[in-house]
């Protein structure tokens, strides 16, 4: 079981400070939700905590040690969903996703079609099937149900339910309501 | 990391076009030199080692635009940089993968347009021989260029401005162990490899990084 600490960060974006002073603690289970508006700095906040953009200041924890020492060994912890969905239009689903985690987004009977032909939404649940499938400890997710329609959101919701479940963490942007009990806000 | 090379082995198949399209470049240039220079065989064959090494140099140029562009727009070099892998080990998967789907074809296309040059038999295995390092750095160098450039606004514009000065003391010690069966300039050539080897792959990999913030 896995704590995570963040002890005000700072993030600068170009040269801009988009974020400082922000300080969090996630247990085994915990979700952090992160809301603000559109430029707060929530992808910002993801990226860095991906070890993808540095910390101006700040210090973020894995165990109690620091976590970007090593940003290779960080991101094995790390299964990752950004704004784009990573998926290669000209590979199938079964191609970039192990198939028995295109069953838990229902994208099974698509496994083997190439992935152009897949909707917005059906690449969304391709990018979570994916990050399902990683079974890493902590997930970061900006904006996860972009593009879902009610019944994906709810499959999606599951599958949260069952990283919680197994001493997971998540840390997601979303303007989407999300109905998880516990759930930890983080105002931007 | 065999993984990942088969990975971007499928992509680069899948997207046949972008390679088959250097390789036609290559041909295709290199017979336009053959109409455009003349029937004057003892020219031919005097110029045919830097014919084969310029056209070479840019077919290997073409598909280079498109080694990290669709990755960093489709949110995939985030996940490459994410996977646990070392930054410079997934630049050289790319290298790798580039100089197999580009270079390798090139020098064995180099073969027949050679011979089409009217380059002499006993001639061709010294530009085989410079060519097969040849190719190498112009992945590792090329592969290094692109990530530099990845995500500039322009890039394809500053992808030549950038590759050319780096790959131009490997064009001319190439073309002069192809013409010539002096030694110093094949060890030029190895030599430029071998300090390319290391470094490329991880000047890439930190470009890799950098694009990504």
């Amino acid at each position: 079981m896995h704590l995570l600490t963040a002890q005000k960060l700072a993030i600068f974006r170009g040269e801009r400070l988009v974020l400082q002073g922000v300080s969090f603690e996630l247990r085994p289970g915990g979700i952090l939700l992160l809301r603000g508006a559109n430029g707060a700095g929530k992808s910002s906040l993801l990226r860095a905590l991906a070890g993808l953009t540095p910390l101006a200041s700040g210090e973020l924890f894995w165990d109690n040690l620091p976590a970007l020492a090593d940003r290779e060994a960080h991101a094995q912890r790390i299964a990752w969903l950004g704004h784009q969905d990573a998926v290669k239009p000209v590979l199938t689903p079964a191609e970039q996703v192990p198939e028995t985690a295109l069953a838990l987004v229902g994208l099974e009977k698509f496994a083997n079609l190439p992935s152009r032909f897949l909707s917005a939404g059906q690449k969304r649940r391709l990018a979570i099937a994916r990050v399902a499938a990683a079974q890493k400890p902590l997930w970061l997710l900006d904006e996860p149900t972009t593009g879902l329609d009610a019944a994906s959101i709810q499959r999606f919701l599951e599958l949260c339910a069952a990283q919680r479940q197994r001493g997971g963490m998540i840390i997601a942007s979303t303007h989407t309501p999300i109905e998880l009990p516990n759930t930890q806000v983080l105002a931007l | 990391m065999m993984g990942l090379i088969a990975r971007e082995l499928r992509l680069s198949i899948r997207h046949g076009a972008e390679s088959m399209a250097a390789l036609l470049f290559f041909i295709i240039a290199g017979t336009l030199f053959a109409l455009g220079a003349g029937p004057d065989p003892a020219m031919l064959s005097r110029i045919a080692p830097s014919v084969v090494w310029v056209t070479a140099l840019l077919a290997a140029l073409l598909p280079l635009e498109r080694l990290f562009g669709p990755d960093l727009e489709d949110g995939t070099l985030d996940l490459l940089l994410l996977s646990g892998w070392p930054a410079y080990a997934i630049a050289a998967a790319k290298t790798a993968v580039h100089w197999l789907t580009t270079g390798l074809p090139l020098l064995i296309a180099a073969a027949p347009l050679a011979v089409m040059l009217r380059l002499p038999g006993d001639r061709l295995p010294l530009l085989l021989l410079s060519l097969l390092p040849g190719t190498l750095i112009f992945s590792l160098l090329g592969t290094l260029a692109a990530a530099l450039t990845a995500g500039a606004r322009r890039g394809a514009m500053l992808m030549p401005l950038v590759t050319l000065p780096l790959m131009i003391p490997s064009l001319i010690f190439g073309t002069a162990a192809a013409n010539s069966a002096h030694p110093a300039a094949f060890y030029m050539i190895f030599a430029m490899l071998l300090a390319a080897l290391p470094l490329a792959p991880l000047g890439t990999g930190l470009a890799l990084r950098a694009a990504a913030e």
